[in-house]
């Protein structure tokens, strides 16, 4: 879908970002020495850390990413939501307080406190780099998505938009520029949310949202002599689907069979010229734009029928909005590609078609692609389902730019309530994003081509400066996480691999401008690898680095705090083989195949494709057996 | 745990780590309910069970509810006084 970007829409998107940026410099000015740069010298109120937590923790992925696939697939993507408010409750009861009395700057300071071993300080830097790479590209993508349609910016350009702000904002006053910009997003996020949901609830369902689509009775183009059907041959063959051909204009259409006629599909069309090599791109059978004798997708997202018949419901209150959904019939999108190959041209063609679904269909788990395998009685994709939901819980305390906040608070009982005031917070917004995503499914402007547009363009169906305030809002999302994790990035090479690893003796100074180095360095990583992996689905992204985040860090943690006989051998392997078996299984997956190689599936070796329910049992065992086979800290104490 | 003998706050800090446990243990049963109804009869969650809602939305809506509750329920736990040195420690 072409998106038009007013003068209003990027005026309020630059004065946003443009205060966001102005309050965090103002408030982040003074941070000089290394314990400033990498903690805001501790000094950070715990309600505004609590904040921050928010800011920091809802990222690209949260935000964009579960609203479009709740908007797309219905109850899913909430699981979601489920399982990464579940993970602060590991990171509250087990891990916040342990970890504040250990450490300093860093994840890899609490691991070692009580070993001082190179190869710990190692390990974790490492497994830091890894998890916070891995989370950098999909937020990286989702900016420029992002940028893309609001300000009319190539994908590039978005990118290098955002690194360039993160860049200066961490260089500039370190941990204290990041937490401000992340209080203020934070709050921005979650109140700007509020206020559209109570728009939703306002406007209630209506059946007259969305662009109007034909159905034609089975009889309608032989009967017609303004339209041809056109020949099933090939790749159309045996299709629920057939391709019409207008008489007057020459624009082909196609349409789904149903059971009492046709109805209207909408398509993405890619035509390969094999002699010349170049591509062109029909939608819905023409050339894309919004002249004469072009066409683009319309916006979607509709309830087809209300109970009782009615056409529009009015406000609604909360438990009205779910029981009336349960009672409707919404018109869900599905999608085939259909590739159809000639001597000359290669044509590929996607066709989006309306797949009406009863409300209280969608509002269970099982109906998403994802996990469709819940509905069914197979027992690998269960697996899956419950191994990612193992990784979400595991993951959050072991995400390292999370950890990082512990220590820019004074104490352990300020590491407390923080953490609290976070998990309302993120709670809170979380809820919010069930009634923002039904509310999208059913709100008209849906692109049926992008599932991570879905809530800002639910706020366009609200008008335009709504549209831009939630865009931009989007957009310091992305800067908030993206800081947090180039500070993490930072601390642990500047910190844990110089100045501990390799033992470089530097002044208060050095390390400061060391961390700054470092941070330009992974800015302009993150920057190449956010164009690179441009096609790549957010959301399966974060997937990854919570499985390799909860795999690698959360057994030397846990058994850190709670096993006495763990040594530094036992926690270096948990480490490796964590970080490494998680890595490998996720490189071998299926949904690598699909997506990443461009194989099939089906010659995966793997049976499922989230290692957690494996990879983190596997730590805890590789830590066990390492510090059994290694001497006893007392031992080496006394030797 | 890992606690400092020598800290002088030790006993609080083991005290609140045992708090932290339990709430974790309630905490950790709910969330598994949820995956063992979610995998084992998903059909269940269709079901409405509060003011026309169904069992996934109350569950999901609770299990993040819940967890705001033990977190607010820990931090009162930590905040009391602890019992002078000798006493027994009071049970959560």
């Amino acid at each position: 879908m072409i998106y038009h970007s007013s003068s209003i829409a990027i005026g309020i998107f630059v004065t946003f970002v443009g205060l966001v940026l102005g309050l965090s410099f103002y408030l982040g000015r003074k941070a000089k020495s290394a314990q400033g740069y990498y903690t805001a010298h501790g000094e950070i109120h715990w309600f505004v850390n609590g904040i921050a937590f928010a800011g920091d923790y809802l990222s690209a992925a949260s935000f964009l990413g579960i609203c479009g696939m709740i908007a797309f697939y219905g109850y899913d993507g909430f699981l979601y939501s489920i399982g990464y408010l579940a993970g602060w409750v590991v990171a509250l009861f087990v891990v916040a307080e342990p970890l504040k009395r250990l450490g300093r700057f860093t994840f890899a300071d609490a691991l070692d406190k009580q070993f001082n071993s190179r190869g710990i300080k190692l390990a974790a830097a490492i497994s830091t780099l890894v998890v916070s790479i891995f989370y950098l590209i999909p937020q990286m993508v989702g900016a420029g998505a992002l940028v893309k349609p609001l300000l009319g910016f190539t994908h590039v350009q978005g990118v290098l938009l955002v690194g360039v702000i993160v860049v200066t904002i961490v260089v500039t006053a370190g941990m204290v520029s990041t937490t401000w910009v992340q209080f203020i997003k934070g709050s921005l996020l979650v109140i700007f949310c509020s206020v559209l949901v109570a728009m939703i609830l306002g406007r209630g369902f209506s059946t007259e949202s969305g662009h109007k689509f034909r159905s034609l009775p089975l009889n309608a183009f032989t009967a017609s002599t303004e339209m041809t059907l056109l020949p099933a041959t090939g790749a159309w063959k045996d299709k629920l689907f057939v391709q019409v051909k207008d008489n007057t204009t020459g624009v082909v259409s196609v349409w789904r069979k149903t059971k009492t006629g046709f109805s209207e599909t909408q398509t993405v069309t890619e035509i390969e010229d094999l002699a010349t090599q170049t591509k062109r791109k029909l939608v819905n059978g023409q050339p894309q734009g919004h002249g004469p004798g072009e066409g683009d997708l319309f916006p979607v997202g509709t309830i087809s029928k209300l109970p009782g018949g009615k056409t529009a419901t009015g406000p609604l209150s909360i438990p009205e909005f779910f029981s009336t959904l349960s009672a409707s019939e919404v018109i869900l999108w599905g999608n085939e590609k259909i590739t159809q190959k000639s001597a000359t041209e290669v044509v590929t063609t996607t066709v989006y078609y309306q797949k009406p679904t009863s409300g209280s269909d969608i509002l269970v788990p099982g109906v998403s692609p994802t996990f469709s395998g819940l509905q069914k009685d197979a027992f690998y994709p269960k697996l899956d389902f419950l191994s990612l939901m193992l990784a979400l819980f595991c993951g959050t305390a072991s995400l390292p730019h999370i950890l990082i906040r512990y220590y820019t608070v004074k104490d352990e009982a300020a590491v407390r309530k923080s953490t609290v005031v976070g998990i309302a917070s993120i709670g809170f917004f979380y809820v919010l994003t069930l009634f923002l995503g039904l509310g999208a499914m059913t709100g008209g402007t849906l692109d049926v081509t992008n599932t991570n547009m879905a809530a800002p363009l639910l706020a366009r169906s609200f008008g335009e400066i709504p549209f831009a305030v939630i865009s931009a809002i989007a957009f310091t999302t992305v800067l908030g996480t993206v800081s947090g994790l180039i500070m993490a990035a930072s601390g642990a090479v500047a910190h844990d691999i110089l100045t501990n690893f390799f033992a470089i003796q530097m002044s208060d100074h050095h390390k400061v401008l060391a961390g700054k180095w470092v941070a330009v360095a992974v800015g302009i990583i993150a920057m190449v690898l956010g164009v690179l992996f441009e096609k790549m689905n957010v959301s399966f992204l974060v997937g990854w680095a919570f499985n390799v985040a909860a795999s690698a860090n959360l057994p030397a943690l846990v058994m850190l705090l709670f096993w006495r006989r763990t040594t530094k051998q036992g926690i270096t392997w948990a480490i490796v083989v964590g970080m490494l078996s998680s890595l490998a299984w996720i490189l071998l997956s299926a949904e690598t195949y699909k997506n990443v190689y461009n194989l099939d599936p089906a010659l995966s070796i793997m049976k499922f494709s989230q290692p957690a329910i494996v990879t983190i049992p596997l730590g805890f065992l590789t830590l066990i057996v390492a510090s059994l086979l290694s001497k006893p800290r007392e031992q080496v104490a006394a030797a | 745990m890992a606690v400092d003998p020598q800290s002088s706050n030790a006993p609080r800090e083991q005290r609140n780590a045992r708090y932290g446990l339990i709430l974790f243990a309630v905490y950790l049963a709910l969330y598994a309910g949820f995956m063992a109804v979610s995998t084992l009869s998903p059909r269940a969650m269709a079901a409405p069970v509060l003011l026309g809602i169904n069992l996934a939305i109350v569950y999901g809506f609770g299990l993040i509810i819940a967890a705001l509750v033990l977190a607010l329920i820990y931090m009162a736990l930590c905040g009391r006084p602890m019992p002078s040195a000798g006493a027994p420690e009071d049970k959560p």
